[in-house]
């Protein structure tokens, strides 16, 4: 069994990073999950840069899917209270023009200075890119959320991505199913473990040498 | 003034070999099928294709008619395409593909509208779609040029439309169309519903930058795909 949180239980730890009031935007494929997650009694605006901002879950009810109604990973959603609509233009000077408070992307890599690589695998096909590059660029806080490690167990956070990198230095802070790490200037600090994780494990499967923060706490969902 | 026209054929009647044509739609909203579905029929060849995504060339049955795609993400979505012509032509490199981040898509367009031939963007710096860029330093941070994209024709879809070329659009069916109005020399907008006089106050895509209106029943296809592959669940 893989070790540490299932993609559910970190989609509701990174739900714990919204606040109200706050412009949120949840990248392409893995992070958009999270928009089924965010509480009813706070006005966290989620954006997508195909053009709206306010949107909400997948609606379960197939009888409620409206197709001119979409999410950025051309999924069926639903419209919270206060949402409003826009063309992408204005799309991606909310998100390029620094507007939003945080962005939430899928990550095949993430180094030790912040840099991601989320659009292309190494040597493989660059056909695919999206908004991630815009979205990696221009917001105060940009985060990741990834598997700790690939399928085989190669570390996912490394000294230097050797996949196609999308954005420099832009990432803050990592969530996996093991653990939260801070990117700071003096290198990555832990600073939240899984429930039954330890530190060894951590560090076993991360390729950088991490700082344990003084205030190490329990990940918790 | 009369922008009106009877049939799609006729809409898309004078588009050339080798033209420029943009797409609009995302995942679906907003997107012109029945203009793309009547593309093949159309014939033009050696076509350079400007879309936000591949998934708006979905009900495109031939990929002969391509040799080039500008747009932000040319990979197969979904299973459902998996071997497609379209997806083969792309992977083997017969139509070439010329990546471009989405916002800088909408902005290059835009800007090709606005009468502007170039703009400094952060986005692309330090990584592989930066090559060929010039770069300029401004207060300390790296900027690559872009330039504007001007097109020949842009097929889009607005929910209501009338003889003036007013549209109305709905929901995230604005995306890339208002921009690829503005930047093409021919505008042609299929639309649900042809009304006297949209509201003045509703127009999202103003009738200077529309040619042609046409009439056509919408189709759903593209999101039910995306469902397959996305899920409502992560795992």
């Amino acid at each position: 069994m893989k070790p540490g949180l299932s993609r559910e239980l970190i989609a509701l730890r990174i739900v714990r990073e919204l606040k109200d009031g706050m412009y949120v935007n949840l990248g392409f494929g893995l992070p958009a999950y999270i928009a089924n997650f965010v509480p009813q009694n706070i006005d966290v605006m989620l954006q997508a840069e195909n053009g709206v901002l306010g949107y909400g879950g997948v609606p379960t009810n197939e009888d409620e899917w409206d197709r001119e109604l979409v999410n950025a990973s051309a999924q069926p959603t639903s419209l919270r209270r206060g949402a409003c609509f826009f063309h992408s233009a204005d799309s991606f000077a909310m998100i390029r023009g620094g507007h939003l408070d945080l962005v939430v992307l899928g990550a095949y890599q993430v180094s030790e200075r912040g840099d991601i690589a989320n659009y292309a695998r190494a040597g493989g096909e660059q056909f695919g890119v999206g908004g991630a590059m815009d979205l990696a660029c221009g917001t105060k806080r940009v985060v990741a959320y990834m598997e700790h490690t690939t399928k085989s167990g190669e570390p996912r956070i490394v000294r230097e991505c050797t996949y196609p990198v999308t954005g420099r230095g832009v990432i803050d802070t990592i969530f996996t199913n093991l653990t939260v790490i801070e990117v700071t200037p003096e290198g990555l600090v832990l600073k939240e473990l899984a429930p039954g994780v330890t530190v060894e494990q951590v560090q076993a499967r991360t390729e950088p040498t991490l700082t344990i923060s003084e205030d190490l706490r329990e990940m918790r969902p | 003034m009369n922008k009106i026209v009877a049939t799609v054929g006729e809409a898309i009647a004078d588009i050339h070999d080798e033209a420029v044509v943009a797409i609009g739609g995302f995942g679906g909203a907003g997107t012109p099928h029945n203009l793309i579905r009547a593309l093949p029929c159309q014939g033009a060849k050696d076509l350079t294709l400007v879309a936000g995504a591949f998934q708006q060339l979905m009900g495109l049955p031939t990929a002969s008619q391509i040799k080039k795609f500008i747009t932000s993400y040319a990979r197969r979505v979904t299973e459902v395409w998996r071997g497609c012509a379209l997806e083969q032509e792309i992977t083997n490199g017969r139509i070439e593909v010329d990546l471009v981040p989405q916002g800088t898509l909408a902005e290059r367009l835009r800007a090709a509208g606005a009468g502007i031939p170039a703009f400094y963007s952060p986005v692309s710096v330090g990584t592989l779609l930066e090559e060929g860029k010039e770069k300029r330093v401004f207060d300390g941070k790296e900027y690559v040029l872009e330039r504007a994209l001007k097109v020949d024709f842009a097929l889009i879809k607005a929910y209501k439309g009338d003889r003036f070329g007013n549209l109305q659009c709905q929901k995230t069916g604005r995306n890339m169309n208002p921009l690829m109005a503005m930047a093409a020399t021919v505008t042609i907008a299929e639309v649900e519903e042809i009304v006297s006089e949209v509201d003045p106050e509703m127009v999202g895509i103003p009738g200077i930058f529309v040619q042609r209106v046409v009439k056509a029943e919408p189709l759903t296809i593209a999101w039910r795909f995306a469902m397959a592959e996305v899920g409502t669940k992560a795992s």
